[in-house]
């Protein structure tokens, strides 16, 4: 049997991951290196963040099975990974929290870190404010302006908001602003990165605080339904909720692993941010990844519905996976999304977030051309109250 | 010997300090970046560091972001760069041109293809400010096949040990990041270069220059006498941004030259 056991030293995920960062940066990424490694096989450090997940997220999460859904769709058994009930309502927190113990440990008491829709900038004030530290959240003044609700509620948390004026004014340049921030503020100041990207060793960090999610799937299947999953669903922007849920399976060969990508208005349009399907391998952000990029290798506006999907690279390890084939990629469009939106909420009584709603989407593609008693594990990585505008927006009405 | 190597020969047997000016191609008009890189030779500039355009400049400060995103509107990127250096190349053959960027341009068109074309269009050296040592083994090899110098950063940060693995690979000079952050930041501490300096020529050879945070002539001449080369990038590109366009030219000339004359008083 292989057992898979990836990155390397380096921070390599065979060509993807590594250090692209500028020397400025380097000494900060090799303490955090350091501590990290040192917490992560420290019980005491582990059974505190076990703790906190259980008391403070209110873990673990369930796995529901949507049989009404599945039985209206006619074939495999569909079930989802309630992430949604997690505090603050999505999956993110249960990074934010093992980046902010960390933070702790090595005596940083500023935490900063980039939101696009603001649902990474929400989880991290959040935590800030539970362990009484300052919090600085950059946010492309774009998404301010989009996303007024989740900037009150980060305010309300006690974090400072910073709109980015640079570059597209998005997601990809409230992190490049993040990073300015932390190489000139980094003795008393801890990086929180949202997702599987970022240099090593954030993939490989953020993917350990996520696999919460696939080691509680692996126990609940085997109590509640006797097996395993034949497939896991999950969607994929920076990839954190997906190698979440697909880590501890790596090794089980027999289950499928598929990552949904936005595919916007269409993979043959160029508005999508489907970048493992569409993409080019490149440097950005600090890794070698998929990107979605000009012949001139500079990197280019992303459109999808849901702004937590709306990345122009993604974590290397999907790269990684994607090249050896251990795990599929597929594309799910706006329209596509935003019908499954609908179909949970009047089949099951879940309101999804708009990145599941990517997932469920292809789940319902997939579902019915298998038979009745195959299971799809589905993670539904958070709640659909935030996307409530967007959604009427998309069906003509204004709230 | 490469053109930086006799470069810094001369200067050195001239006792004098090289004054390397940074500006970003296409930063604010295309048209105008020929005649820059003459007119920063004219005024008394000993090498040019040339900036290629990149949409996600994460180690730079807001200035140098602000001229990145002026040439990206107009379209300038690796290639349109390189046509450039080979214009300029027409007039000027013995100041080194070192480009300045980021690793995804060079990758979209692949290393064999750029180091063909930077060598036909008479680039001396690169710096590729995300390419740390670590990462970059294929590339500096592809540079040296080519005789292009590789250019590397250190910073007050950078631990002894890095410090030596960076002086193997490290080819023409070695650009010494003055201060933590990004670039256009103030606030110099001259005691901190000195005595990094100190350090860092106990491990190195070739001659080691000093950037960030240079923002007038005092502290030009001040870093002049502890380093090999003064390097000032957001000082100029704010020259360009608070310019009228029919005035950048003489501007940038007269800030440079004022410069030189500071870096000269001082080690003369």
């Amino acid at each position: 049997m292989n057992v898979y056991d990836l990155p390397n030293k380096s921070g390599h995920f065979g060509p993807y991951g590594g250090v692209f960062v500028a020397e400025t940066l380097i000494s900060a990424l090799d303490e955090l290196r350091e501590q990290y490694v040192h917490y992560r096989s420290d019980p005491d450090f582990q059974d505190e963040f076990a703790y906190e997940l259980k008391h403070y997220v209110g873990r673990p999460s369930p796995i529901y099975h949507a049989k009404r859904w599945s039985a209206h769709l006619g074939g495999a058994q569909i079930l989802l990974k309630r992430e949604d009930l997690n505090h603050t309502g999505a999956h993110k927190v249960n990074n934010t929290i093992g980046q902010a113990l960390l933070a702790r440990r090595m005596g940083k008491n500023r935490v900063i870190a980039e939101t696009g829709a603001g649902q990474h900038g929400v989880a991290t004030a959040t935590v800030a404010a539970r362990y009484g530290m300052e919090c600085v959240v950059y946010m492309g003044a774009e998404d301010v302006r989009r996303q007024a609700t989740n900037v009150y509620r980060m305010k309300l948390l006690g974090a400072e908001v910073i709109p980015v004026e640079s570059g597209s004014r998005t997601l990809k340049d409230a992190l490049n602003e993040a990073m300015r921030d932390w190489v000139t503020h980094v003795e008393d100041t801890f990086y929180i990165i949202g997702t599987v990207a970022g240099p090593h060793p954030y993939p490989m960090m953020v993917r350990d605080f996520q696999t919460v999610i696939g080691k509680e799937a692996k126990t609940q299947m085997e109590e509640t339904f006797g097996r395993q999953p034949d497939v896991l669903i999950a969607c994929v922007g920076g990839g954190s909720n997906a190698i979440g849920l697909f880590y501890p399976y790596i090794d089980n060969e027999n289950v499928r692993m598929v990552g949904v990508e936005a595919a916007g208005k269409g993979l043959d349009t160029n508005q999508h941010a489907a970048t493992l399907m569409k993409g080019k391998p490149g440097v950005l952000h600090g890794n070698r990844t998929y990107l979605i990029q000009d012949e001139n290798g500079q990197i280019i506006e992303t459109h999808s519905i849901s702004a937590g999907l709306d990345y122009p690279g993604v974590g290397p390890e999907h790269a990684w996976l994607k090249d050896i084939h251990r795990a599929e990629y597929v594309g799910i469009t706006d329209e596509e999304a935003l019908e499954a939106f609908h179909a949970l909420c009047r089949f099951e009584g879940i309101m999804p977030a708009l990145e599941s709603s990517h997932a469920l989407a292809y789940a319902a593609k997939f579902a019915p051309t298998l038979a009745q008693d195959q299971l799809l594990l589905v993670n539904l990585s958070g709640r659909g109250d935030k996307d409530m505008a967007t959604v009427a927006e998309m069906s003509g009405l204004s709230l | 010997m490469s053109r930086i190597a006799k470069t810094f020969a001369l200067l050195q047997s001239n006792r004098k300090k090289a004054l390397i000016p940074f500006i970003t191609a296409g930063d604010p008009d295309p048209a105008l970046t020929v005649d820059l890189m003459h007119c920063l030779v004219n005024a008394g500039s000993d090498i040019i560091e040339l900036g290629v355009p990149f949409s996600d400049p994460m180690a730079d400060g807001p200035t140098i972001q602000r001229s990145s995103e002026r040439a990206l509107k107009h379209r300038v990127g690796l290639t349109t760069v390189l046509e450039m250096v080979a214009e300029f190349r027409k007039k000027n053959e013995q100041t080194p041109v070192v480009l300045m960027g980021y690793a995804n341009p060079v990758e979209a068109m692949g290393y064999e293809h750029f180091v063909l074309k930077a060598k036909d269009a008479g680039v001396d050296g690169v710096l590729t400010v995300d390419y740390p040592p670590e990462e970059c083994e294929e590339w500096v090899k592809y540079l040296e096949q080519y005789g292009i110098d590789t250019i590397f950063l250190l910073s007050p940060t950078t631990a002894q040990s890095r410090i030596q693995q960076v002086a193997k690979l490290a080819k023409g000079y070695i650009y010494y990041v003055s201060l933590k952050g990004v670039t256009g930041a103030a606030h110099l501490d001259l005691k901190n270069v000195e005595s990094m300096l100190e350090k860092l020529r106990a491990a190195i050879a070739i001659p080691i220059g000093v950037g960030f945070g240079i923002r007038d002539s005092e502290t030009a001449s001040a870093v002049a006498q502890l380093a090999d080369a003064v390097v000032i990038g957001s000082r100029i590109i704010e020259e360009i941004e608070h310019s009228p366009q029919s005035e950048i030219v003489k501007n940038v000339g007269n800030l440079v030259a004022d410069m030189r004359k500071a870096i000269d008083n001082k080690c003369s």
